[in-house]
């Protein structure tokens, strides 16, 4: 059986995403996995593919397909899936992996399921998956019928796993395949196909992202008001970090929707993640789940952040970070 | 300029969401419902744009008649005609979504298709894709900033610390996110007229598809609790010695 993988590349190597859509690949059973890259064959990272089980690189050149055109990637794996007798193609639950699949979708009428946590193969044309809804807060249970399986990989929710550790480890795990093959590849597209394209350029004006920040201090109703930010503004500066905040914060006004941590607004990984005066309503908690620590503070011993949160202070923010400030500029 | 904005009616969700006992719903009893944020953006963005270019923003909802309450609050704040595709209640699935917005799209005419990038409660990520390639037009998505002119649209947004902006001939399709804009609040008139407005139905046809909802289930809850370093600025010292044993303080 062969399964196909989108992936998306992130500063020279394979996106983490990616990654992950491509561990939950491996994880459909005995098949080869494919996968596609968009990028000059020197720069593919084949190793590191190589280590999660890839058997296979289908490399599509920039003299081909510059840049990235949603539909023309489509339609590449559309080709792709043909030739190889795919029997699911995946990508990760990015916004272009959800956007390049739901092209797919349309072009050859299948379903997609985006933002799977798990997929079984189920005999015959039958797959069972669970997928979020309610971006994470509920999970579907559900069974897709097709001849080749549409899906993304909630990236939050699935590990980024190698193949080749697995190899090592007691008990080993599968043997890795014994080559990766790279191949260019030289689809036939569309002029139709090409004709919505991204001229990319460096946004905003630089400093630190809040998607890939290492430390994010939130702010939250508590904050008060638009002039309450400053102390949390110095205090990301001492930590390295950048100022996140709550939706309530946005729609009041305080600050403006790109500083939004949340649902709507933007997910974020860091280190730490600092919470202060926010209650931790579930749309606020699909957007910081991913932080790998959290300590929170608050007024509210009961606020559900709570129950997310590794630490805690039970205080008011206009005390307690004064004071930590004060602190990290003594040491 | 005519627009057309599709609009999703979904429960507000507070604290915590709960299923019904068979598995099917989320549980709606103490909830209210609003419109999915994105395309409360959505129909802001349609009538900033006729405000200022002229024509009209219409909006459309599929779902079941209750969802005119969605509608009127989109007249509210400023669409001038309301379109529902009244369900009998079941839940469509994606493809026969984009089907139904795609035959209202080919009976009026329009030059601009709005949705929002993503449904709060399925996040299925492809109605807008799908009525796209429907139609034969070109499609952006994940859209936070949106310039129209009369023949064109400028649509961007950011990707990695990278900003993608996309040009596309009109007539178009295009799916934004909040923060696109701030949605105004309605105003008084605005209620009177959004009330006594008539709004026009049509009832397409469900269609099974290939991807089945099971059931629905709330993730496993965690029984954690924060470990209470103290109280106040008295708990600073302990909140210095955590940071610095998770590593943050360089």
């Amino acid at each position: 059986m062969t399964v196909l993988c989108l992936v998306e590349l992130d500063g020279g190597g394979p996106a983490d995403a990616s990654l992950r859509a491509v561990t939950l690949a491996r994880s459909l059973g005995d098949t080869s996995v494919r996968t596609v890259v968009f990028a000059d064959s020197a720069q593919v990272p084949a190793d590191a593919l190589a280590g999660y089980g890839v058997t296979d690189v289908y490399v599509v050149e920039p003299d081909l397909l510059d840049g990235y055109a949603p539909q023309a990637w489509a339609r590449v794996l559309a080709g792709l899936a043909s030739e190889t007798g795919a029997t699911a193609v995946l990508a990760a639950g990015t916004e272009r992996g959800n956007e390049v699949l739901a092209h797919l979708g349309a072009m050859t009428g299948l379903p997609m399921a985006a933002n799977c946590t798990l997929v079984t193969p189920d005999g015959g044309q039958t797959h069972r998956l669970v997928r979020h809804r309610w971006a994470g807060l509920l999970l579907e249970d559900a069974v897709m019928e097709a001849p080749v399986a549409l899906f993304t990989v909630a990236t939050d929710s699935v590990a980024n796993v190698s193949a080749a550790l697995l190899s090592e480890g007691t008990p080993p795990g599968p043997p890795l395949p014994s080559s990766i093959e790279v191949h260019v590849h030289k689809p036939e597209l569309a002029e139709d196909d090409l004709r919505v394209r991204a001229v990319e350029s460096p946004a905003g004006a630089g400093g630190v992202s809040l998607a890939t920040a290492r430390v994010v201090v939130g702010g939250g109703r508590g904050v008060g008001g638009p002039d309450g930010f400053a102390p949390l503004e110095e205090l990301a500066g001492l930590l390295g970090g950048v100022v996140g905040v709550s939706r309530v914060v946005t729609s009041e006004g305080w600050r403006p929707h790109k500083q939004q941590v949340g649902q709507t607004g933007t997910k974020i990984t860091p280190e730490l993640y600092l919470a202060c005066g926010i209650s931790g309503a579930i749309q606020h908690i699909a957007g910081c789940s991913g932080a790998k620590h959290i300590i929170a503070i608050n007024t509210d011993p009961g606020a559900p952040i709570l129950t997310h949160a590794d630490y805690a202070v039970i205080g008011d923010l206009h005390q307690v970070i004064p004071a930590l400030v004060q602190a990290l500029r003594a040491r | 300029m005519e627009i057309l904005v599709c609009v999703k009616r979904v429960p507000t969700v507070g604290g915590k969401i709960t299923v019904t006992p068979d598995g099917q719903d989320v549980d709606t009893r103490m909830s209210g419902f609003s419109i999915s944020p994105h395309e409360e953006c959505a129909v802001e963005e349609a009538v900033q744009i006729t405000e200022r270019m002229g024509g009209t923003a219409s909006v459309l909802t599929l779902g079941p008649e209750v969802a005119i309450e969605q509608l009127r609050d989109a007249l509210a704040l400023g669409a001038g005609r309301a379109v529902l595709l009244e369900t009998d209640g079941r839940e469509f699935g994606p493809i026969a979504t984009a089907s139904a917005i795609a035959a209202e799209v080919k009976t009026h005419g329009y030059d601009l298709v709005l949705l929002g990038n993503e449904a709060a409660d399925t996040g299925d990520y492809q109605v807008g894709i799908r009525l796209a390639h429907e139609l034969g037009w070109p499609v952006a998505t994940g859209i936070k900033n949106l310039t129209v002119t009369q023949d064109g649209v400028v649509a961007r947004r950011e990707y990695r610390g990278v900003e993608e902006a996309y040009s596309l001939r009109l007539p178009a399709v295009v799916t934004v996110k909040e923060g696109i804009n701030l949605p105004r609040y309605p105003s008084l008139p605005g209620r009177l007229r959004a009330k006594r407005a008539a709004v026009e139905r049509s009832a397409p046809d469900w269609a099974a598809e290939g991807l089945r909802k099971q059931a629905l289930r709330v993730p496993a809850a965690s029984k954690h609790q924060a470990t209470v370093l103290g109280h106040g600025a008295d708990a600073v010292p302990d909140l210095v010695r955590v940071l610095d044993e998770l590593g943050v303080l360089s």
